[in-house]
């Protein structure tokens, strides 16, 4: 029966999709309408096939699920590298713009592919990171099987789904032009559809856990999964022009639009980036260190701090703009206060290695935790700081701004999601083991190395040209003109290209240390193997 | 778990007693340096939302107790700044603009004030160093389309150029011969081939170049002179020298010819540029190396 309903959802969907590509009033609508075409006919198709076949008798399910976290670890490992190279390529472009090639024009020049980055890594590669870890950990931690069956396969797929519309609408020049939420209305209500299943997913699992307590690392998960639909919900409100098209007008505008969409903006570092990231931090570093978290309190009170404080701190992008003084200030006092509730995150993984210190030395997948932590401090304390309206004059606009978020997302984020596939990966195919110790080593001083080139020289063009922009002479006529501090940034542009290579290539390395795990590694003693699987009695 | 017990160092405190998947949590209390320095910030923040206008309410916002606003501040800057330059600013206006270059102290800070406004309004177009572009004249050379005496170059800076916002612009219009068929295409061919003779350039085709010469007689020579040198008082350029605002070589030339060009100034009059600023920039522009002198 439920084959029948599906057929006939299929069914519609795709003749709509076929309509949709030939009334299409864009290229980036058409294409995502044959996309979608493509997908749900294929569905339907493969529906068909096993309707009315003779069904299995159902096997209850005792194990956890485990089949979309191996997929959802293929995907982060994938969509890292992609986006890394976009990243590495666009840093290129900046330095020397002949890249931006004439027959390239209108779809990999710099203002197509940067967006394609940022959405890259932060959603494909972050996003695929926080799904599977989420998943992986919220069944470890609740001794329960996922919630809602193929449920959890429905949000991989529809999740890189989203992900793939996304990046081609950006190539085609489908965009709302809010960072971070360039994806317009029909790619926006997708995303949404997928989020609240993966909401149900969650809380699915928690509900039916068996452990008497939720973990921390689930509230911090939790606060993610809710918060992120809510500031996608708010952020995107529009009307499209046409049914038939991509193009849609904002509800909001003018600075009540841009606050909104700052609003977003920071919460969606502070939640997706943050939270999501932290929850990851909470179960990968005691595991791996093998010891208790540092402090229960702590993580109580940090995460609430953090929860409530993080929500009013975006007004701090819109420093010196039209936004009144009074919301400015807010968002600076927020932004100030919530340093320590922050920073409560980073002792709770330092601390956790008291007694383990040692592992820092014979462990590389720790030591990438580590800094991890150490760099998610250190971004806590410059993010304050930078909101300091006085600092914020000198370093708006400039590139210690793209320093600043790069020291947080190749730091922490990437080196977390790092140590957590190097966990996940032996785990999750059976393998005793990582295949090579010092390969891991290898991408961590490659990664390491190619971080410190980023963030430095963006630190310094970042000084250098506030400086420059600021300069007056004795009559209080300004001394550079823009393209002035443009020219002088060029050394700079280069280190940092370099240090994006760096990066990548270490991620590289990491694809093929964890393909040989699979391929290569002693597998597990079947006993281990199953106990690994099975929520223990 | 808790056969790892004796490599822990820190006994002191026991863990909550849950287990999740093999980890524990210790019951340890807040590190204290970190609850004083939280503490710390909240009191900071509640004093500087008392001290700066911070809290909303239903029309309005607080003031702060300092009386502090960003607008305030920049109206404040700005004020500042004009009523120190006010004097040499009204100097600057009023003198006679060839007067300004046999004053050493009128002259040096026309040259800088100048250079400011030039970085700010004129750089996107005419570049930073003013060696223009593909379009954009070159504003260091001493050839100049529309003249180069103080005269000129401020009246080219308040008016503009073939812009529809000052009914004093500059103007002038060069036909399509081409694309309004007022010469075939053999005859544009002709022609192109023949103006590059002018500077000294070798044609394509040597072979059309006296047909040409016939074409430019009777097309071009109104405007561009007899023999090729141009006319200030129409901006028409001079195509004898090797300075080209589109190119010399023979498509852009046939180009030039077959949908002729319009480039376009805005007036920096008016509302943008005040007369002292006009002033200066234009005593800049007459400085960087090509300004003529005036005629007495």
């Amino acid at each position: 029966m439920i084959n029948y309903i599906k057929l006939i959802v299929l069914g519609v969907v795709a003749v709509f999709a076929l309509v949709a590509a030939n009334y299409a009033r864009d290229a980036a609508y058409m294409v995502h309408a044959i996309i979608i075409f493509l997908v749900t006919a294929g569905l339907f198709l493969w529906t068909l096939r096993s309707t009315d076949e003779p069904v299995p008798a159902k096997v209850l399910e005792t194990s956890y699920m485990d089949g979309v976290v191996r997929a959802g670890v293929i995907a982060t490992a994938f969509w890292g590298v992609v986006g890394f190279a976009a990243g590495t390529f666009i840093a290129a472009q900046l330095a020397f713009p002949v890249l931006n090639f004439d027959w390239a024009q209108g779809y990999m020049n710099f203002g197509r592919l940067r967006p394609l980055h940022t959405s890259a890594v932060i959603f494909a590669f972050g996003g695929n990171a926080l799904i599977a870890t989420s998943f992986y950990v919220v069944q470890r931690t609740s001794a329960a099987r996922l919630w809602g069956g193929n449920a959890a396969w429905f949000v991989f797929w529809g999740y890189n789904l989203f992900i793939v519309l996304a990046a081609t609408g950006y190539l085609l020049g489908g965009t709302q032009s809010k960072e971070y939420a360039e994806p317009e209305w029909h790619v926006d209500l997708w995303l949404t559809i997928v989020w609240l299943v993966y909401l149900a997913v969650f809380v699915g699992t928690i509900v039916k856990r068996k452990e008497p307590h939720i973990y921390v690392a689930n509230w911090f998960y939790l606060s993610f999964i809710i918060t992120v639909a809510l500031l996608h919900v708010f952020n995107n409100l529009s009307i499209p022009v046409s049914i038939w098209g991509s193009k849609s007008v904002q509800v909001f505008s003018g600075v009540q639009d841009a606050m909104t969409q700052w609003w977003y903006g920071h919460n969606a570092v502070g939640f997706f980036l943050t939270a999501g990231f932290l929850g990851m931090m909470y179960y990968f570093v005691p595991k791996q260190a093998e010891r208790p978290v540092f402090s229960y309190k702590l993580s109580i009170v940090h995460f609430w701090a953090l929860i409530f404080i993080y929500i009013w701190a975006g007004p701090h992008h819109l420093h010196y703009t039209a936004l009144p003084d009074w919301a400015s200030t807010l968002g600076m006092v927020f932004s100030i206060i919530l340093w320590m509730p922050s920073w409560g995150g980073m002792i709770n993984g330092l601390m956790t290695l008291s007694g383990a210190w040692d592992k820092l030395r014979t462990d590389p997948i720790m030591r990438m935790l580590v800094i991890s932590v150490g760099f998610y401090g250190m971004s806590t304390f410059e993010g304050p700081m930078m909101s300091i309206r006085a600092v914020n004059s000198l370093s708006h606009y400039t590139d210690w701004t793209i320093g600043h978020v790069h020291s947080g997302a190749l730091g922490w984020n990437g080196m977390i999601t790092f140590g957590a596939l190097y966990f996940l990966t032996p785990k999750l195919w059976n393998r005793e083991r990582i295949y090579s110790l010092s390969l891991v080593s290898w991408h961590f001083w490659l990664a390491t190395i190619g971080i410190v080139l980023y963030a430095a020289s963006m630190w310094v063009t970042g000084i250098m040209e506030g400086l420059m922009w600021r300069e007056v002479d004795a009559n209080g006529f300004l001394v550079n003109s823009f393209a002035d501090t443009v020219s002088a940034k060029f050394p700079m542009y280069v280190v940092r290209a370099l240090g994006g290579g760096l990066y990548i290539t270490g991620a590289i390395i990491m694809c093929y240390n964890l393909w040989m795990t699979v391929k290569r590694s002693p597998a597990l003693e079947a006993s281990a193997a199953a106990a690994h699987a099975t929520p223990a009695e | 778990m808790s056969d790892n017990n004796e490599k822990r160092d820190d006994l002191d405190y026991e863990t909550t007693g849950h287990s999740w998947d093999g980890i524990e949590e210790y019951n340890k209390p807040l590190p204290k340096w970190w609850l004083m320095i939280f503490y710390a910030c909240i009191v900071w923040g509640i004093g500087y939302t008392i001290a700066y206008p911070a809290w909303p309410g239903v029309k309005t916002a607080t003031a702060g107790l300092l009386g502090w606003s960003t607008r305030a501040n920049v109206e404040q800057d700005i004020q500042n700044h004009e009523a120190s330059l006010a004097p040499i600013n009204e100097r600057l206006a009023s003198v006679e603009l060839t007067a300004i270059a046999d004053d050493p102290e009128l002259n040096t800070y026309a040259q800088n004030a100048g250079a400011a406004v030039f970085r700010t309004w004129c750089a996107q177009c005419h570049g930073s160093g003013a060696a223009g572009a593909t379009g954009y004249p070159n504003l260091l050379d001493d050839d100049w389309l529309w003249g180069g005496t103080m005269e000129d170059i401020h009246y080219t800076v308040s008016h503009g150029i073939r812009n529809e916002q000052d009914a004093d612009a500059r103007y002038s219009e060069m036909p399509a011969f081409g694309r309004d068929e007022l010469l075939s295409r053999e005859e544009i061919a002709q022609v192109a081939n023949f103006v590059m003779t002018l500077s000294g350039e070798t044609p394509p085709s040597p072979d059309l170049v006296e047909a040409g010469a016939e074409v430019f007689d009777f097309n071009c020579s109104s405007c561009h002179g007899e023999d090729g040198t141009g006319d200030r008082f129409q901006g028409a350029p001079n195509l004898t020298d090797a300075i080209w605002l589109y190119g010399g070589d023979y498509d852009t030339i046939h180009e030039t010819v077959f949908n002729a060009r319009f480039g376009v100034m805005p007036p920096m009059g008016g509302a943008d540029l005040n007369e002292a600023e006009i002033r200066a920039v234009a005593t800049y522009v007459h400085g960087l190396g090509g300004g003529e002198a005036s005629e007495e």
